[in-house]
């Protein structure tokens, strides 16, 4: 796996979801406030990246993880323990949650996502 | 009440507190094998799993469904299923077989397929099963860290030593829930004073726990946990979706999770189904694998009492570890809750996952005393890390820590604490005084520190939170405090959010801030020569625990008063039958100047004469120089003796009455336990020698049996005995000797 770790191994490639270059975060910038707790956050891009390292590593699922994870980098905080909540046993209808799939797949893209929570609405009452 | 006094002395043994049933399969109390365990099965059709163990789809409950989705290859499903179970555990321990290989095939079993394969392993054959099959090849540790006050300067302090001590993650949780943040706080800030910056969490409820690792006070979180049966599962208020679901949101911020389970949860929840523990641990592990987490903490973990009152549980719990490395995740191998009363049994569980290594041996090992520990004690807690450093260099196995001296353990622990001084004054937090600095550098526990006003503390912990103060802060604050050394550590493990490294399984970060992981850092065990070795470097770090002493200074210690024996010349045969000769071995009065147990030469040579001098004999002192041998020293004494009585004395103590007569190993009297031998004795012993000589009935010298002394004594024994052996010049005859002592 020659480009892991990727803080290590290309830096240069690596960003913030705010745009900023991973290089940039450095202790005087936080002093400055030029980054703040918003930038220290990880990319759709980086996650694809670690998906596929995962992939390649033999394991399907945590690269299905990470690529789930990549669809939710954008997504808010509340959005996601909202729907966490909803997933959780008895909070929603089949209904609900077919309804919450197709929000999330189009409003975000969230399509493995969208795949996860239809498969829960199967089980749900 | 048993009549027997031994039966009541093992009675009343640590072991007989423990609880043991017998197995009673229709709740679940089984550990492996339950008559109602289903028969390994899979049908597959057009790439879809339609039936397993046994079950037809439309049976499914909503593990099996998860399972059947997500966590079985089914491109190699039915070879691996074809397969008989001895061939595949013989895989687990062949060290033909890479890892890689052995965990395509058993990524194609289905839940029942691998208990039996399991169940054709004894204990042995699974620690080198697990020395194989673990993610990382590099073994590691994790540190609980809490206290019953929630005292940040404590938990900051424990934190740093915990660091200190080679911990790569620790775990705080909270008595009181609205403490999370604070705790959090200080854990972090802790985590990065010492040598490196582990990874930090805070075991709180689930959408807590994300919010403090979203707000950059914690890096990890292991929380989630998985149970074997529906019923089991959505008592804890979950379904494998709805933690699928959590663990992509943890991962979609960069924040590393691990999963948790363990043997003996659905039979304490009362949803075990009569199916047995193994079998349903593999249902959550392979639920967990299905969800696409890098890892799990398993082990039993808070059930461990349970499984250890059972038939096989220990062999239990190595076995729900072994599935789970086998599965691919990286494994926190449990020994966290306290699993037995008996020290015996305590350890020899350890063993099970020290000696093979795991990504994490212990889930939390307590750096803390046992009152402390909010997670339910800790099997092995503050007071037991001088015998893990003590197991890791007499097993050379690296469990994960390093013995450190208590200077170096102070300073972090001041430093740290003075750190959260600081944090919690830069951003209005209720003070931690000097005082209750000062405390935590040298605490026992948190009864050693100063209460503080928890009112206005949980106040704090809530508003921090409503402000979303985090990690940023807390490294602003450290930098404009003078502790940029810990700001710039923080921000290191802060900045690994954003590549994602330690997303990968069996990550963690190491002093400097390196990410190691099962991609960097893979188990490429196969057989001796390969997997992870004690570097020399590590054996040296492992081996120089500070209760070492070195032995060349062992017996250098000079003597009050000290003793000087000249050697005059030849020593002759006497011809005075009133004479005992007492003949000292060759560094008597020399280069060592003290028996075993620091009795002066002088000291003892004075009371010998004594003893001879009462019995109105007149003693006569040789030096013996061919031999540091107790028993020829003796005799060479005889031999020049002119009553035919000697007293041989080794330097280090031992004595014996011997006669020119008898051969050179009999004796008349033998005192070999130099340790139990007083001045006294040494008096009585010069009486016996003389009332021999004069052919009187001697009644023995009274010798205490002390079966610990050559435990106590045998490293010392041994220097000694050295010292004595390089005096020996064999060409040399015995010398008479003028003593001057002061």
């Amino acid at each position: 796996m020659p480009d892991y770790p990727l803080a290590e191994k290309t830096p240069g490639q690596l960003k913030t979801p705010t745009g900023l270059d991973f290089t940039a975060i450095t202790l005087e910038a936080v002093l400055d406030s030029r980054v703040t707790m918003e930038d220290l956050r990880v990319t759709s891009e980086a996650l694809e990246l670690q998906a596929r390292i995962a992939e390649a590593a033999g394991r399907p699922q945590l690269a299905e993880n990470l690529r789930r994870a990549a669809e939710l980098a954008g997504v808010p905080e509340e959005r996601i323990l909202e729907i966490y909540n909803v997933l959780r046993p008895g909070r929603a209808t089949r209904a609900g949650l077919l309804a919450l799939a197709a929000d999330l797949e189009a409003r975000y893209g969230a399509a493995r996502c969208a795949a996860l929570i239809r498969e829960a609405a199967e089980s749900a009452a | 009440m048993p009549s027997s006094k031994r039966y009541a002395a093992r009675a009343g043994r640590e072991v007989n507190r423990d609880s043991f049933i017998e197995e009673w399969p229709e709740t679940g109390l089984i550990v492996t094998g339950s008559p109602y365990d289903p028969a390994p099965s899979v049908a597959i059709h057009d790439g879809r799993i339609v039936e397993m163990d046994g079950r037809p789809e439309a049976e499914f409950d909503i593990l099996d469904r998860f399972i059947a989705l997500h966590a079985i290859d089914v491109a190699v499903a039915e070879a691996a299923m074809a397969t008989d179970s001895t061939a595949l555990a013989r895989m687990l321990v062949d060290v033909h077989a890479p890892r890689p290989t052995v965990v395509r095939v058993f990524a194609g079993l289905t839940p029942a397929k691998i208990v039996e394969v399991i169940g054709r392993l004894n204990v042995v054959e699974m620690m080198l099963a697990l020395q194989k099959m673990r993610a990382r090849r590099t073994p590691s540790n994790q540190a609980h860290v809490t206290n019953r006050r929630e005292n940040p300067a404590l938990l900051a302090a424990d934190a740093a030593e915990a660091v200190e001590r080679g911990f790569a993650e620790l775990e705080t949780t909270v008595g009181v829930a609205r403490y999370a943040p604070l705790n959090a706080l200080a854990l972090l800030i802790g985590s990065a004073t010492g040598r490196g910056a582990a990874l930090t969490q805070c075991a709180v409820e689930e959408s807590l726990g994300l919010r403090l690792a979203l707000l950059g006070l914690t890096s990890y979180a292991e929380t989630l946990s998985v149970y074997g049966t529906e019923k089991a599962f959505r008592d804890g208020d979950d379904t494998p979706w709805s933690k699928a679901f959590l663990a992509s949101a943890y991962a979609s911020r960069g924040i590393k999770v691990r999963f948790t389970s363990g043997t003996g949860s659905e039979a304490l929840m009362g949803h075990a189904e009569a199916k047995s523990m193994l079998y349903l641990e593999t249902r959550c592990l392979m639920a967990i694998r299905g969800a696409g987490s890098q890892g799990v903490q398993n082990g039993s973990i808070s059930c461990i009492a349970l499984p250890e009152s059972l038939p096989g549980g220990v062999r239990g719990v190595l076995a729900e570890n072994l599935i789970a490395a086998m599965l691919d995740l990286e494994v926190a191998s449990g020994n966290d809750a306290m699993a037995s009363h008996s020290g015996i049994r305590k350890a020899a569980k350890l063993m099970l996952q020290f000696l093979p290594g795991a990504d994490f041996v212990f889930s939390g090992y307590s750096v803390m005393p046992r009152q402390d520990n909010l997670f339910g004690g800790g099997n092995f807690d503050a007071d037991d890390l001088d015998d893990y450093n003590i197991l890791q260099r007499d097993m050379q196995a690296d469990g994960g820590l390093r013995p450190v001296r208590e200077p170096e353990v102070l300073e972090v622990r001041r430093r740290a604490a003075l750190a959260v001084q600081a944090v919690f004054e830069e951003m209005a937090l209720p003070p931690v005084s000097d005082a209750e600095v000062e405390a935590a550098v040298r605490a026992y526990s948190s009864e050693d520190m100063p209460e503080r006003n928890v009112v206005a503390d949980l106040e704090a912990a809530g508003e921090f939170l409503r402000g979303g103060r985090n990690g940023v802060d807390v490294i602003q604050a450290l930098a404009r405090r003078g502790f940029r050394d810990i700001a710039e550590k923080i921000l290191t493990v802060q900045k690994l959010r954003v590549s994602g490294d330690y997303l990968q399984t069996s990550a963690l970060v190491l002093p400097g801030g390196r990410v190691l992981s099962a991609i960097n850092d893979p188990n490429d065990y196969q057989g001796p020569g390969t997997g992870y070795r004690l570097a020399a470097e590590r054996a040296a770090e492992i081996d120089a625990i500070p209760q070492a002493l070195d032995p060349r200074a062992i017996g250098a210690e000079p003597a009050q008063p000290p003793l000087r024996l000249e050697e005059t010349g030849d020593a002759a045969a006497g011809d005075n039958p009133r004479e005992i000769v007492i003949a000292v071995g060759p560094a008597f009065g020399g280069a060592l100047q003290a028996t075993l147990l620091g009795l002066p030469h002088a000291r003892v040579l004075e009371a010998l004469i004594q003893g001879v001098e009462e019995e109105r004999l007149t003693a006569r002192v040789v030096k013996i120089r061919h031999t540091s041998d107790c028993g020829f020293i003796g005799h060479a004494g005889a031999r020049l003796s002119g009553s035919g009585i000697a007293i041989g004395i080794q330097s280090k103590g031992t004595t014996v009455i011997h006669r020119r007569d008898l051969e050179p190993l009999d004796n008349l009297e033998l005192f070999p336990q130099a340790p139990n031998l007083t001045l006294d004795s040494y008096r009585v012993i010069g009486c016996n020698a003389a009332k021999y000589a004069k052919g009187e009935p001697v009644l023995p010298v009274p010798v205490q049996i002390d079966n610990l002394a050559r435990l106590k004594y045998i490293v010392r024994t041994t220097i000694l005995h050295l010292k004595e052996t390089e005096q020996v010049d064999p060409a040399r005859r015995p010398q008479e000797v003028r003593a001057r002592h002061a």
